[in-house]
């Protein structure tokens, strides 16, 4: 495995370089600048109260951003490298399958994670410099571990797509409906299928549990609302049936079950089918 | 030269959408041998290299090169082949680093590189910090080029080497070629057999996705 380390290094490289880095650094960076400069930390209560807002503000607007900013550049870069040949070339030298698509996944991982959680974490020092005493670590570590996951779904399913889909246009397309979907079935969606009445709840609430946008939300929400009582009776139902722990375990390790498995497939995908 | 098999095709048939790409293809490539690959746009022939290369799974049929598969032994195959596609892929990797990927994955020193781009009078010391897809067609060429060579290969594959180079480079590019000084075989894929003149003993012609011509030059 001695190439692992050197496409994911290269990979990691080459995405500095990139223009979609430095947009998806700009958004991640920007929002952060746009919450302090609009006040957000600057609550009735200063301290505490105020940097929670920053984070859950921030929370939820990674929850709209982040999946369709992994999946379209992940989605785009693999399956451009398809198109332009460039993976003919790469992959005409001695490495095995299995080091160049984790060794991608790896590199792609460390290139999404990171611009992300530096933003959280220029909130935080933000928050503290604008008026509070203590490093709020609990909150700090359960959404590194939040994002952490989110970051392994969203790559998880994007190789995937990039695996199984060769033109640039379909895997973009896909990426789209993939978010769109997820998304819808985080609230949109639900509502609609609960007030028509025609499935049980049972089935809606399995639904929710299923998708990692949710499930993001909810563990995000869960820290600063222990009753969840902000997002409604999907999450109120959840925390009822698994306690406020478990839902937290649940929403940290589910996504990056999923996203592995996602990974696992299109690896899969990957060695068995043609690669160009 | 010793008369030792690289590359073994049977029976090859590779299919796209029903559509015969390889049909019954059957070659068989010995050490020394310098071959000429042509035919029309859609002949089959970058389908055959791909497939050698391990890039596609054949639909039925047999390729070993070496006597190893080049799916399940791809490593130990490609360790064997050097290939330069007909146009030089669009790599964002800078100079330098697709020197470090080609050195520590084919166990190529960079100083050989560049003293084969040299050779082709490419100084890459200059174009280090460049992306790659940023140098020029014919310095793009001359690096996958040099890197080839450096590989120090038994089987080079060049799809249509020369179509970015100027005469001059390409009178380099043919002088070193004829300058290798240990037992190899090389396959151009090509349009033109006066392009690899001299340098080819053996011409395969294909159409359709059948072989229709193999002869001795």
């Amino acid at each position: 495995m001695k190439n692992l380390g050197l496409v994911a290094y290269l990979d990691i490289k080459e995405s500095l370089r990139a223009k979609w880095f430095y947009v998806y650094a700009f958004v991640f960076g920007g929002l952060m600048g746009l919450f302090f400069i609009s006040g957000i930390t600057d609550s009735v209560v200063m301290g505490f109260t105020g940097l929670s807002r920053l984070l859950l503000v921030f929370i939820q607007v990674t929850i709209i951003i982040l999946p369709i900013f992994i999946l379209t550049t992940t989605v785009k870069s693999i399956a451009g490298d398809r198109e332009s040949n460039v993976l003919e070339y790469m992959l005409s030298f001695p490495i095995s399958l299995k080091e160049y698509y984790w060794g991608k996944f790896i590199g792609r991982f460390v290139t999404v994670f990171f611009p992300v959680v530096i933003a959280l974490f220029i909130g935080v020092a933000w928050g503290l410099y604008k008026g509070g005493n203590q490093m709020p670590w609990a909150m700090i570590t359960l959404y590194s571990m939040l994002i952490f996951s989110i970051c392994v779904v969203f790559l998880g399913i994007a190789f995937f797509i990039s695996t199984l889909v060769k033109s640039h246009d379909v895997a973009i397309g896909l990426s789209f409906a993939v978010w769109i979907v997820l998304l819808a079935f985080i609230d949109v969606a639900l509502i609609g299928l609960m007030m028509q009445n025609r499935i049980s709840d049972d089935l809606i609430i399995t639904i929710a549990m299923l998708n990692p946008i949710e499930t993001f939300r909810i563990g995000a929400i869960a820290l600063f609302d222990p009753e969840l009582t902000v997002i409604g009776p999907v999450a109120y139902y959840l925390l009822d049936s698994l306690g406020h722990s478990l839902l937290i375990v649940y929403a940290v390790l589910y996504p990056v079950i999923l996203g592995m498995l996602f990974a696992f497939f299109g690896y899969n995908a990957f060695k068995k089918r043609d690669l160009l | 030269m010793p008369d030792k098999k690289i590359v073994e095709a049977r029976n090859v048939v590779k299919q796209f959408m029903g559509e015969r790409v390889l049909d019954d293809v059957t070659i068989s490539i010995d050490l020394g041998d310098k071959i000429a690959m042509m035919g029309p746009n859609g002949a089959g022939k970058t389908t055959f290299v791909r497939s050698m290369l391990g890039f596609y799974h054949i639909d039925s049929g047999k390729i070993q090169i070496e006597g190893l598969d080049p799916i399940k032994s791809r490593t130990k195959v490609l360790k064997e082949i050097s290939f330069i596609p007909q146009l030089p892929p669009p790599v964002k990797l800078n100079v330098a680093e697709l020197l470090e990927y080609v050195e520590r994955s084919s166990d190529t020193p960079s100083s050989r590189i560049a003293e084969e781009a040299k050779a082709m009078d490419l100084d890459i010391d200059a174009q280090m910090q460049k992306p790659f897809f940023k140098l020029s067609g014919g310095m793009k060429q001359k690096l996958l080029i040099a890197i080839a060579l450096a590989r120090k290969s038994k089987l080079f594959v060049f799809d249509e080497p020369t179509a970015n180079l100027d005469p001059k480079a390409r009178e380099h590019f043919y002088k070193l070629l004829s300058g290798i000084d240990y037992p190899h075989s090389t396959i151009f894929i090509t349009h033109r057999i006066e392009e690899v003149e001299g340098l080819a003993n053996r011409k395969i012609y294909m159409d359709l996705g059948k072989v229709v011509e193999d002869e001795r030059l």
